[in-house]
């Protein structure tokens, strides 16, 4: 699979070379072309779900995630136009409505890739009613605490946790807007016998979700560049057996 | 490289995981899993068909639904620790599907169909006069675990709306005096067995309550 | 089992039939028996047995169709033995004896759509009816029903069925038939609950899925044999090579009748193309793939899967359901044909766990055709092996959806994938699967059987054959049609569901097509004819089949919010604009029903429903939008109607 074949495509306007096991995310990042993005992260599986990567492309009835797009050859993709960035808006406006994000009192504040999102896509208002959802707060952890009322279900956690570590801890439970991340069985976190206390998830949480105790307002910084690293190492050693 | 996991870690069959999540869970109906209750049979049955992997899992819990009634903590603890699955991700699973419930139900079910054709035909005004004389909630269960009043998204008799499936019974073109009649004589002969009129096939298989 | 077995099984059912002076049918569907048919076939059957010198044979059969007037009971009187000379001639052909129920055989019919100028049949053939209709049994009525035969002078005139003048030996009617001389209906006892056969809603349908319903006991092998049942299966392994197949299909312009309408032969060419695959049994993520022992009879070797889906889960349909519940063999018949053609050897059926009866019926008929050889392995004497095995849903709407039924089978939570990769070609466990709908499937065999051409005969240039209907709501005969594609929405609600029923007597306001994914046509476009592409302009969708007529009392907003109520609880939470989209979507609705929108709040909507089309993830959500945008479109002034006056702020 990795040595597939040499595709070209143009993204916006510019050709680009690509080899077809690849994502259109992957290939403008390459190419120095910016796709704003949530949900994905570098190192773990892709499952375009936040909508927020969406690129045009010709042909195709209506946007697709670049996270999770393979480049056919002659294929055109636009990243930008007005029609985009209003969908991401508005989709990042529903994401905004649907939990409670107070940047001021939020330990993430400053370091948060929600709100960075919401600077660069010009979201300085909601236009949709926010919903106000009273989630629970479970801060049974020794060191690590998790505010559901601030995630938005990227799961980026349960990947980390089943892909990476190991342990698969997390995961979603219910559906729809009642969906939520758990750990086992919807224990509170510090009871989780499978949790390694490893503290990926908390690194690789876009926002204030998932964070370390005794950190005040501002103070959170993640830190996940090493993921990609864990993946490599993880797919030698696994090649290595 | 085996998964790190998390599963096998507790003992499955104790019933110490009996946590507050289980409510009402009777001496009588205490799930134990293993080989010496009878109960458990289907529910390994239905896993090995599937070689033990984890696809069968959603098979194996219709079966613990089978035959429990509901699906419990040590119950999801016993197939994580046979299955090699994660807790997480059977509660997920569980969760996602409205079919598991992880509470037992009540002796007696009263489903009333909330389906566009039911609806159509006043099924939400139905629902709301079965409530009130139930005085219950749908979605509740009576505090002496007689009924729980359910309702279902469509149950597929449509013809007939509004329909109403009273114990695995399909009611045609119900009329809410009509059932709640039928509730209250339903409380009278407890112990029996539910109208034997069955619109039900024979209950060979036994599967899905509505 | 043979091909000769077959016949010699299915000639000895239809001689029993004949043997029988009386035959008497008692629809076991879930429409009929949730009005009591159990109890009438016991007391009918109770009849028989204290009178056997009236040789009755009495039976439980499929649906058929009139759910609203359940529960439905035929009764045919055959002619005297002695004159039964066609007895003979069953046994070179499996044909004979089907009732004269009062629907327009698909060959009739066929006819018809040849030499009339119109596309369609407009009328059935004027058949002599030989077998009587009663609607609405008691069982207190059995005793009467018995002796009313047995009151019947047993004269049988010879008005005989015109001859089903096709070529084709498959005709559901045997021409030498004779039928008996219905009683005057004046002085029956039970005149009241004789169905009138001239009814459009039986002579307007062209029975293709359904056909034969009537006469198929649902649980009997023996039963489907007699109707032409596994022919074309056998034909399939001992004639015909997998391409042929899928071209007889690709010709017949067969298409996705789960409401997607993709060209079935199509999908069936791309999995048959596509390279088997091994199972990756864990699936996926690091870590996880553990490979079990146990499961001896199913090697781990590259496969492929063919898939029925039957999660109907649109609230409104229950074709699906009683297709299973009549004609379970058909079903597994049309995906052992398609198996064989696209080279799988396992099938699933994705059945939703609130359909007890089908599920029951299902599993016992693959038990019977395992037992004969027409499931398993070396199927007919041929080296063809295919499994089946039923899969049950577990109540979630999203399921329906390929990928989402794909994770769910794989026991997984039932949330869609991004595609492509599309299930052709990466499916269940990576490999190469072929999901098709139950109806789809069912349409197999008849289209092996007659022929692309006569399938393609029937219906419009783009949408061939036939669709089956769930009537339901504010008209006097709710139940199941099935109608060539291209009638139009006024046949179908005005003259076959006969309009507003006696008690409302409201005007018929609008039909629903498509469930929570499909629109509201008014009533005043109801001269559009039934198809993909026609609905689709109209920005429903033909859905799967499922139809609810409002009448004039049904508030369109209020309509609009009841749908998107079920899209936020079926919501599976996976993309953004799908789980909060819909929510805030109903909030407006809501907000707008309660009197207090204001205009800039149906520009609000629009846009979020433009961005539910554009952006969710799968089809439940790019479809959820369509109740309200199809309800602004056509009732406008409705929504306008509620708004809060400006004035007032």
């Amino acid at each position: 699979m990795s040595g597939g074949r040499v595709i070209t495509l143009q993204i916006d306007g510019r050709d680009c070379g690509a080899r077809e096991e690849q994502t259109i995310l992957e290939v403008a990042r390459e190419n120095g072309i910016y796709i704003p993005t949530l949900c994905h992260l570098n190192g773990l599986h892709p499952v375009g779900g936040c909508r927020i990567c969406l690129v045009e492309i010709a042909g195709a009835p209506r946007p697709l995630p670049a996270c999770v797009t393979h480049p056919v050859e002659g294929m055109q993709v636009t990243t930008d136009n007005p029609e985009l960035r209003r969908q991401r808006r508005l989709i990042l406006e529903l994401m905004l409505a649907e939990g409670n994000h107070i940047c001021a009192v939020c330990v993430v504040n400053g370091h948060c890739e929600l709100q960075e999102l919401a600077l660069q896509l010009g979201v300085d208002h909601l236009e949709v009613p926010a919903l106000y959802p009273s989630r629970e707060v479970d801060a049974s952890h020794p060191r690590f605490g998790l505010d559901r009322n601030r995630c938005v279900l990227c799961t980026r956690c349960v990947r980390v946790c089943g892909e990476i570590e190991g342990a698969h801890t997390w995961d979603v439970m219910g559906r729809g807007l009642q969906a939520m991340v758990i750990s086992d069985l919807n224990q509170p976190w510090g009871e989780a016998e499978s949790c390694t206390g490893c503290g990926k998830c908390v690194q690789v949480c876009p926002t204030g979700a998932l964070f370390e105790k005794g950190k005040s307002a501002g103070e959170m910084v993640k830190r996940h560049l090493h993921l990609p690293l864990l993946t490599a190492m993880r797919r030698e050693e696994e090649a290595g057996e | 490289m085996p998964p790190a996991a998390s599963a096998s870690s507790g003992p499955a069959d104790t019933d110490q995981a009996a946590t507050p999540n289980i409510p009402q869970c009777t001496p009588s109906n205490t799930p134990k899993h293993d080989a010496s209750d009878k109960r458990w049979r289907p529910v390994e049955a239905a896993m090995r068909r599937n070689g033990y992997r984890p696809g069968g899992l959603i098979e194996a819990l219709h079966a613990v639904q089978r035959s429990y009634g509901y699906i419990d903590d040590a119950s999801m603890r016993a197939l994580g620790a046979t299955m090699q699955l994660p807790l997480s991700k059977i509660y997920g699973v569980v969760t996602f599907y409205h079919f598991f419930h992880l509470k037992p139900k009540g002796r007696h079910t009263c489903v009333v169909c909330l389906g566009t054709a039911c609806y159509i035909k006043g099924a939400d005004r139905l629902l709301q006069a079965i409530s009130r004389e139930q005085q219950m909630q749908p979605g509740e269960t009576s505090a002496d675990g007689r009924l729980s009043l359910l309702t279902a998204r469509c149950v597929g008799s449509c013809g007939q709306a509004p329909a109403v499936v009273i114990d695995d019974l399909v009611q045609g073109q119900a009329e809410g005096s009509a059932i709640n009649r039928q509730l209250a004589r339903l409380n009278g002969r407890e112990e029996e067995r539910p109208a034997a009129t069955a619109t039900k096939g024979p209950p060979a298989a036994g599967e899905a309550r509505t | 089992m043979t091909p000769e077995e077959l016949q010699r099984i299915a000639a000895e059912e239809l001689q029993a039939r004949q043997h029988a002076r009386h035959r008497i049918g008692v629809c076991t569907a879930s429409g009929c028996l949730s009005c009591g048919s159990r109890e009438v076939l016991t007391a009918i059957k109770q009849e028989a047995a204290d009178k056997p010198e009236m040789n009755l044979r009495v039976e439980g059969v499929g649906c058929m169709g009139l759910c609203s007037r359940g529960p439905l009971v035929w009764v045919q009187t055959n002619p005297p033995p002695t004159e039964t000379s066609t007895a003979a001639s069953a046994d070179a052909s499996p044909t004979a004896s089907a009732p004269n129920l009062p629907d327009a055989s698909p060959d009739d019919s066929a006819d018809i759509t040849t030499d009339a100028s119109s596309d369609r049949p407009t009328g059935a053939s004027a058949r002599a009816e030989s077998a009587l209709l009663y609607k609405q049994l008691t069982p207190d009525d059995a005793p009467t029903l018995i002796a009313t035969l047995a009151a019947a002078p047993a004269s049988p005139t010879a008005a005989a069925a015109p001859p089903a003048t096709t070529a084709e030996q498959t005709s559901a009617q045997d021409s030498t038939q004779t039928s008996a001389q219905a009683p005057a209906t004046g002085d029956h006892p039970l005149a009241q609950k004789i169905c009138d056969p001239a009814m459009p809603f039986f002579k307007r349908q062209v029975k293709v899925v359904l056909d034969q319903f009537e006469n198929i006991d649902p649980e009997r092998l023996e039963s489907y044999l007699a109707a032409d049942g596994y022919l074309a299966l056998l034909d399939c392994l001992h004639h015909r090579r997998p391409p042929e197949i899928i071209d007889e299909i690709t010709r017949s312009g067969l298409r996705g009748r789960g409401g997607g309408g993709y060209p079935t032969g199509l999908k069936w060419s791309t999995v048959a193309k596509a390279s088997a695959f091994v199972p990756q049994a864990g699936q996926g993520h690091a870590g996880s793939g553990r490979q079990s022992a146990g499961e001896a009879e199913r090697p781990d070797g590259p496969r492929k899967y063919v898939i029925c889906n039957a999660d109907e889960g649109d609230p409104g349909a229950f074709m699906d359901r009683s297709v299973l519940e009549s004609a379970p063999h058909r079903v597994l018949e049309g995906m052992a044909i398609a198996a064989y053609a696209v080279g799988a050897d396992f099938g699933y059926i994705y059945v939703r766990a609130e359909y007890p009866l089908a599920v029951e019926r299902l599993r016992k008929a693959i038990g019977q055709a395992e037992k004969q050889g027409l499931l398993g392995r070396n199927i007919g004497g041929s080296d063809f092996n295919f499994q089946v095995e039923i899969r049950l849903g577990a109540g979630a709407f999203v399921c329906g959806e390929e990928t989402a039924l794909l994770a769910s089978i794989e026991g997984r939570r039932g949330q869609p994938r991004p595609r492509p990769p599309y299930p052709a070609e990466h499916g269940l466990w990576g490999c190469p699967t072929l999901i098709n709908n139950v109806e789809t499937f069912a349409n197999v065999a008849a289209i092996i059987n007659r022929g692309a051409d006569w399938f393609a005969s029937l219906g419009t240039d783009k949408s061939k054959g036939t669709k089956v209907f769930a009537l339901a709501g504010k008209v006097a005969n709710t139940g199941l049609i099935e109608v060539p594609m291209g009638i139009s929405l006024t046949e179908i609600v005005n003259e076959m569901g006969g309009g507003t029923p006696d008690e409302a007597g409201g005007a018929i306001k609008a039909v629903q097509t498509g469930g929570p994914s499909g629109g509201c046509i008014p009533a005043a476009h109801f001269n559009l004819p039934v198809d993909y592409e026609s609905l689709q302009a109209e920005g429903s969708i033909m859905g799967s089949g499922g139809m609810i007529i409002m009448d004039d009392t049904a508030a369109m907003v209020d309509v609009a919010r009841f749908f998107m109520e079920f899209c936020v609880e079926e919501s599976c939470g996976k993309c953004t604009p799908c789980r909060v989209g819909t929510k805030q979507v109903l909030l407006l609705l809501e907000k707008i029903g309660r009197g207090e929108g204001r205009p800039a709040d149906l520009t609000q909507l629009e846009e979020l429903c433009h961005l539910l089309q554009q952006t969710s993830l799968c089809g439940l959500g790019q479809s959820a939008a369509n109740p309200v945008l199809s309800t602004l479109r056509f009732f406008r002034r409705e929504y306008v109607e509620l708004l809060a006056g400006e004035e007032e702020a």
